[in-house]
């Protein structure tokens, strides 16, 4: 392995990660480590493998070679639910939502109880997930919508939802992917304090294409380029490096 | 059971009890014996839709071989009736008496062994349900599992319905063959033939319809109903959420089964046999068109389209026998083109706010009050 001893104070360690589409390495020999509680940010060019990365962690793609260790667990031989219920929370780029459920119901989904088709027919809505939901749609700024059905809502208002429905998992790690993207202005002013909101008391791991955005929330920022890892570290040592400037914040 | 303004909303509590009038009362008193009788054989199609309105119109599960458990179904009780009529003393000029008749055309000497569970109803009764129910578990395991959906389900399910059809009529000295299973006479000692045994027979059948319908209505109220629904537009996001979606997706899949398959005994037990034709492909497409036609996400509505497309089909196929395949084809683009939602859309879509109009116009002159006839209008869908 590439280091000496296990890194127990890791969340997630991803290790000598690769995935091969038809001979095609998305994802290349990749090895990256997030501590509690940080702020992980990853950038690149189209095609870098940015988004197959957090489909990798999150068990959409199933990975070539290589480990990822949640909390000294293997994910790469867990399947999609179980991930999930291991502390991994995933938000896609398209906005995801029940379109013909309301935001309360949508909300409630979410809520981590019940998550078995016995236990599903058995869920009730007591106190306890009515409290949860309506103190999650406050914090999305939904909270006057709870009834509302989310096709109705915009399409900023679905990327909220839809972290909403990251929240109320209460995962350890969140993986958010351009969670700013095709906002307005205030909008992404809106989520940008919702986020800083959030991410306090977990680790999170973004994909973002806004520099202003990754250099308000980002501890470390993770560059990659052709699925390897092109530089690492603080936004000040990334945006500095010749060739990231090079490669992708040059033009 | 607990029919409360939460378990039914209005509208739906209008339809249950417009159907329960309809099926308990004016039926029964409007109706001589031979149409009740046919009244109830489109009501064990009913059974059917409401199963697919559960798996196809909320999990948007499309399978296209109900037929197959709605012929388990059938032929479980079926097998039953054949073998209580089948008594040594009835088929004592059989060369081997005390079997069905059938085996001993085929040369069969001796009961098969998967034959005797049926001698006892109650086992008849748990088979019925455990055999569709088992087996939609390993085609939805083995499918969905493995990520199979939509379209490539559907021509599995098809599949499926040709090949049970093909080893039905194959194994003629074990199912009857071709003719299925003919002559069923009685239910422990009850002539089920006469009049007044299917009048009992439609009502025992309605009320097992109501238990389908509040079972589904209950499962419908459930997270596990939003979860199909979810599931139907978003299956990443729901996996993504920490559900397994292949398990919801088996249970839908034996829900509709084992709705399908008492259908399937209610038909043997009405109408007087089971035969393959019930079984396979045409018959399993037909069971979707009366979904389609009754509006896939309404329970109720399925129970109408299951009776109107089968009225229909009654009194086209007695005038114009050769139209009936083609008005079915046409029913059902109608249905994909004109109305996606069936009956119970067009109701919700048009009848519905007019009604609420009404009622809200009739009540504002009474109490002289503000018009509230849009607000009435707009939550119907």
């Amino acid at each position: 392995m590439l280091i000496g001893h296990q890194p127990k104070e890791f969340l997630l360690a991803v290790e000598a990660l690769t995935v091969s589409f038809d001979g095609f390495k998305a994802v290349n020999n990749l090895s990256f480590y997030v501590e509690e509680n940080e702020i992980r940010v990853i950038i690149g060019p189209n095609g870098a493998g940015k988004t197959t990365v957090l489909d990798l962690i999150c068990g959409k793609t199933k990975a070539t070679s290589g480990s990822i260790q949640f909390r000294g667990k293997e994910l790469t031989k867990l399947k999609e639910n179980e991930i999930v219920q291991t502390g991994v929370g995933r938000k896609f780029q398209t906005p995801s939502v029940f379109e013909d459920l309301t935001v309360f119901e949508n909300l409630e989904i979410s809520f981590p109880r019940g998550r078995t088709v016995f236990g599903s027919l058995t869920f009730q809505r007591d106190a306890a997930v009515k409290a949860r939901v309506e103190e999650v749609a406050e914090m999305i700024f939904l909270k006057d919508r709870l009834h509302t059905y989310a096709d109705q809502l915009s399409h900023g208002q679905k990327q909220w939802l839809e972290i909403g429905m990251l929240l109320i998992q209460d995962p350890d790690l969140l993986m958010l992917d351009e969670p700013v993207a095709g906002m307005s202005v205030s909008e992404r002013a809106k989520t940008a304090e919702l986020l800083n909101r959030i991410i306090k008391d977990r680790s999170v791991l973004v994909i973002e294409h806004d520099m202003k955005f990754v250099e308000d929330i980002a501890h470390k920022v993770t560059v990659l380029h052709q699925g390897q890892i092109l530089s690492e570290g603080t936004m000040e040592k990334v945006k500095n490096d010749p060739k990231v400037i090079e490669v992708y914040l040059g033009h | 059971m607990i029919i409360n303004s939460r378990f039914f909303n209005r509208s739906e509590l209008i339809g249950f009890i417009a159907l329960a009038a309809l099926l308990f009362v004016i039926l029964p008193l409007s109706l001589d014996v031979f149409r009740l009788n046919l009244v109830a054989k489109y009501l064990t199609y009913a059974f059917v839709a409401i199963g697919l309105v559960l798996c196809w119109g909320y999990g948007g599960i499309l399978s296209l071989g109900q037929g197959v458990f709605f012929g388990l179904g059938g032929y479980c009780m079926a097998m039953f009736l054949k073998l209580e009529a089948s008594s040594v003393e009835n088929t004592k000029i059989q060369s081997t008496p005390g079997i069905p008749d059938f085996m001993d055309w085929n040369q069969i000497t001796a009961l098969p062994f998967f034959w005797q569970p049926f001698h006892s109803l109650t086992l008849t009764i748990l088979l019925i349900i455990l055999v569709p129910g088992l087996f939609a578990l390993i085609i939805g395991t083995a499918m969905f599992k493995r990520r199979v959906g939509g379209t490539y389900f559907a021509i599995i399910t098809q599949a499926v319905a040709a090949i049970l059809t093909i080893l039905i009529v194959g194994q003629q000295g074990y199912t009857g063959g071709i003719n299925g299973m003919t002559d069923l006479r009685t239910l422990k000692g009850w002539d089920i033939r006469p009049d007044h045994a299917k009048v009992i027979l439609y009502f025992f059948e309605v009320f097992l319809l109501f238990g389908c319908i509040l079972l589904a209505q209950f499962i419908r109220l459930t997270k596990l109903g939003r979860i199909l629904v979810a599931m139907r537009e978003q299956e990443d996001r729901v996996r993504f959420s920490g559900y397994s979606v292949a398990n919801f997706k088996i249970f839908a899949f034996c829900m509709a089964a084992v709705f399908a398959a008492i259908g399937g005994a209610m038909f043997a037990l009405n109408v007087g046999f089971m035969s393959p034709s019930f079984v396979g492909i045409v018959p399993s497409i037909e069971m979707v068109i009366y979904t389609a036609v009754g509006g896939r996400m309404s329970i109720f509505g399925a129970v109408w389209g299951a009776m109107l497309v089968n009225f229909a089909k009654t009194s086209l196929s007695e005038s114009f026998p050769q139209l009936w395949l083609f008005g079915l084809g046409a029913l059902f683009i109608a249905v994909v083109l004109a109305f996606p939602n069936g009956l119970s859309g067009l109701w919700a879509d048009y009848v519905q706010p007019r009604i609420d109009r009404l009622l809200a116009s009739r009540k504002s002159k009474m109490s002289n009050g503000a018009d509230s006839s849009v607000a009435a209008g707009a939550p119907a869908e």
